[in-house]
């Protein structure tokens, strides 16, 4: 099949299949449940492509996240300012402190790696809480303005829903585009075998330090976009369980996959909410759930699902 | 000039804890080259246990001490039984999820099983603070700072003069080679993860009576124990308490002098210093080249 | 500032001046200097542990030498990284064949040619006229370095489903594919049979016809004499001899750093 058409398709259907569910689901409470589960895909197809396709693990995504959030946050609050404006900000902010923390992290490796993207993580949480005359504390910084174009309001309902997965669907365009070229291959090559992408002529520091900055400027966008839905930030949405449940998402829903994303952040969105019927089990399912995917599914589950269905086609 | 022995005591005290836990990091990844993210929860169970053994069901403290520190051990056992021997793909990035996973899960049973309010504990020893230099020092402190040095005395021992010991440090070394001389090393990956978990659960023990103990605990504790691992040199026995000591010196120097919503931060400060400046450690870890 | 051609072809492509390298308390290589011609195909040897992988981490940049100078084409390479030296011209194999083993034939290959080509992520979303020119360039130019290895016809395997033998070739065509001046080869042929060996030998001969300066790390000996113009001989990090085959066939320390080795 022809790439036009192949993305015609795919592309349309997707729209289609957005459009469909924002203009015919009534309860504004699963409108907000299906925002979520975009945000959550923004952030973790951003993920994927530092750590499934480059290969580099990141413990402190949520940090970006936060700062996106957080910085268009204390613009609109303390300044007064349009989001809108703060938009850029935000996204040049959170690129900013990647390139700077980037710079140094990325040369180490391995367990370091993430052991560095870690310490990343709890510092920025850290500075959530404890600046509180800029970010409001532990408490959180409330207040936030909503999103409005003239006089359409898009932090609720459809509009926001339309918002969050328009900017998914461009996302993973640029996503599906990024890993077909010569840097998407570059970025794999590095991922099976950095000494011989480096041996072939890969500048492997600025490839790692790229994907690293995109997929912050990813993260802060999905946190703007949360910020001036829920009009409220606090420390404890950025810690690092999100980290870890941004990392959990990438890797159960499978590594190097840009649609494994989609379904990692789909499951792991509306899972504990599906849990908070057993509230007080939830902690133990969602452990579990991790465990167990991770030991009979190591290739995420997208992965599985298509080696099932291709499976069940040869009978 | 009092407060910076007041300071100096508390971070020798907060030190020997971070270094007995940074311990079983530090032994568990030399033995099998897994940092074991859950490790936090296991000092929050042996705390817990302690909790519910001693000043809740009336046992005599030295039975419960042994009592929650086998209970954590086992616990170990069960652990690598279930979650780790059983993993498909053994690689770094899935064992971390794993073990995160199984933090997540250790912390809902504990909820389940002790809510959430937060629970103290008495004193080993009813004696009052010691007064020294001018500044006090809590008789659990000598306590903790006493049974943290048996310890890691007795870890010494055990890895220089018994067999066993000899043997899990072949094992740490070169896997391989070691099971072609003979050992079990099934057997001592599990063993590892015994006294990884008994030594989180000693550390709970002892510092149950002067902390808030309730099921969120563990996961601070654990990442800060993880920082004085990698300060001191991740797999390096030595290391681990060095770092520990460290860290928690530092951490109370920097509460004291300049601000106590520094705390928490010291730690990953210092974390990500030694990753910039030294990834080895202050005295040089195990080799990290997986992932 | 133009030197005139004959100055150019008399000076060596490569020039190794008093390279050391120490690990720790281990001399890998110690005062090493020799050079390698223009369009010839020089073979580095000696018995194990004698330093050759080392001389190529260091000529590639992977490891930094504790001192000497290496001049390529005239130029001192100094500190420049991995990457910079490929651009230069400067490109090598592994002994492991170190392959993108989840990506195709053709994408391995593809990535060989990162250096002569310049689309970035802007490149990769907009995909104007100018970028896709240069994607299908690239395509071409990477078809037909794996046409010259004689493997366009697996072009879209996955690389590491190949026999062995030909990823060995597909590494080479990866190698290439950068326009390299001087192609650094360790142990092209470990791990293959006569047949495939002798193919290599043909293989190394076009690469040289193609204008490619060859250094290459070989242990199979009559592959060795019979492709090299001049070899260069290590033992324990010292360079031992340099000369033609015939001149190291029979030069005697050569022969006593062998002494006890089974194949010579």
């Amino acid at each position: 099949m022809k790439p036009i058409l192949r993305n015609i398709l795919v592309y349309g259907a997707f729209i289609g299949v957005v459009a469909a569910y924002g203009l015919l689901q009534k309860s504004t409470y699963y409108l907000q449940l299906a925002t979520f589960v975009g945000l959550n895909t923004l952030l973790a197809v951003g993920l994927n492509m530092l750590m499934g396709y480059a290969g580099q693990i990141s413990l402190g995504h949520a940090a970006f996240y936060g700062l996106g959030a957080y910085v268009s946050g204390m613009l609109t609050v303390h300044l007064g300012w349009s989001p809108w404006l703060t938009l850029p900000c935000a996204l040049l902010a959170a690129g900013a402190v990647a390139f700077v923390v980037g710079l140094p992290t990325l040369r180490l490796t391995g367990y370091y790696l993430a052991m560095g993207t870690l310490g990343f993580g709890m510092i920025v949480n850290i500075l959530f809480r404890e600046f509180r005359r800029f970010t409001g504390g532990p408490s959180g910084l409330p207040g936030l303005p909503e999103l409005t174009i003239g006089s359409i309001n898009l932090s609720h309902g459809a509009n926001a829903l339309f918002l969050v997965w328009g900017c998914v669907i461009a996302a993973f365009f640029i996503c599906e585009r990024i890993v077909n070229s010569r840097m998407g291959r570059a970025l794999r090559a590095i991922h099976y075998s950095e000494r011989a992408a480096a041996a072939v002529g890969v500048d492997t520091a600025s490839a790692k330090l790229a994907v690293f900055v995109f997929a912050a400027v990813l993260a802060a966008l999905a946190g703007f976009l949360y910020a001036h839905m829920i009009t409220f930030i606090s420390p404890g949405s950025f810690n690092f369980l999100a980290s870890v449940k941004l990392v959990a998402m990438v890797v159960i829903g499978g590594m190097a996959s840009i649609w494994g994303s989609l379904l990692g952040a789909s499951l792991l969105t509306l899972l504990p909410d599906f849990l908070h019927i057993f509230s007080e089990y939830e902690m133990i399912v969602y452990g579990l759930i991790l465990m167990l995917v991770m030991i009979f599914f190591p290739e995420g589950l997208f992965r599985n699902l298509v080696k099932l269905y291709e499976r069940a086609k040869k009978r | 000039m009092p407060e910076f022995y007041q300071y100096l005591f508390s971070g020798l005290t907060n030190g020997a804890i971070y270094a007995i836990i940074a311990l079983g990091f530090s032994m568990l990844f030399a033995a099998t080259d897994l940092i074991n993210f859950a490790h936090g929860e296991f000092v929050m169970l042996g705390a817990l246990i302690l909790v519910t053994l001693w000043p809740v069901m009336g046992l005599p403290l030295p039975l419960a001490f042994v009592l929650a520190v086998l209970a954590t051990g086992i616990l170990g056992i069960v652990f690598e039984r279930l979650a780790i021997r059983t993993v498909k793909k053994p690689e770094p990035i899935v064992l971390v999820i794993i073990t995160v996973g199984a933090g997540i899960f250790l912390r809902g049973v504990a909820m389940i099983i002790w809510g959430k309010t937060a629970k103290g504990a008495p004193p080993f020893s009813s004696m009052p603070p010691i007064e020294l230099a001018g500044a006090y020092l809590l008789a659990q402190s000598v306590w903790i700072l006493g049974i943290v040095l048996a310890t890691v005395l007795a870890m010494h021992f055990f890895y220089k003069k018994t067999l066993t010991g000899k043997a899990m440090s072949a094992c740490a070394i070169n896997k391989r080679a070691a099971s072609l001389l003979g050992i079990a090393t099934q057997m001592m990956t599990l063993l590892a993860f015994a006294v990884s978990a008994a030594l989180g659960g000693m550390a709970g023990v002892i510092i149950a009576p002067i902390t808030m103990n309730e099921y969120e605990m563990g996961a601070i504790l654990g990442l800060k124990g993880f920082c004085a691992a990698m300060l001191g040199g991740l797999g390096n026995s030595w290391g681990a308490v060095v770092g520990g000591f460290a860290l928690g010196i530092a951490e109370a120097m920097a509460v004291g002098y300049v601000s106590s919503s520094m705390k928490d931060a010291v730690a990953f400060l210092l974390l990500l210093l030694i990753l910039y400046v030294r990834p080895t450690g202050i005295l040089g870890g195990k080799a990290v080249t997986r992932f | 500032m133009s030197a005139p051609k004959k100055d150019e072809a008399a000076r060596p492509l490569l020039a190794l001046s008093g390279i050391s390298k120490s690990f720790g308390g281990v001399r890998a290589a110690a005062d090493v200097s020799f050079a390698v011609e223009r369009g010839s195909i020089t073979g580095l040897i000696g018995p194990n542990g004698a330093g050759k992988t080392t001389l190529f981490n260091i000529i590639t940049g992977v490891y930094s030498k504790d001192c000497g100078s290496i001049l390529f084409d005239g130029k001192d390479l100094g500190k420049s990284p991995v990457h910079e030296r490929v651009s230069l011209g400067i490109a090598r194999t592994f002994q492991n064949v170190e392959l993108f083993s989840g990506m195709s034939v053709l994408e391995n290959v593809l990535v060989g040619r990162h250096v002569r080509t310049r689309n970035g992520f802007f490149g990769a979303v907009a995909q104007l006229p100018r970028h896709r020119a240069e994607e299908r360039h690239a395509h071409e130019h990477a078809l037909k370095m794996l046409d010259f290895v004689g493997l366009a016809h697996v072009a879209k395997k996955p690389a590491g489903d190949l026999p062995f033998g030909w990823q060995r070739l597909v590494e080479i065509a990866r190698a290439l594919a950068s326009d390299p001046a001087l192609l650094l080869l360790d142990e092209p042929a470990a791990g293959l049979n006569a047949i495939e060996t002798r193919q290599l030998g043909g293989l190394l001969g076009q690469i040289r016809q193609r204008g490619i300066t060859l250094l290459l790390v070989e242990h199979d000996m009559s592959l060795t004499m019979e492709v090299c113009d001049c070899i260069a001989v290590l033992d324990q990090g010292r360079k031992i001899a340099f000369g033609t085959p015939r001149q190291i066939q029979a030069d005697k320390a050569v022969i006593a750093a062998y002494l006890g080795q089974e194949e010579f």
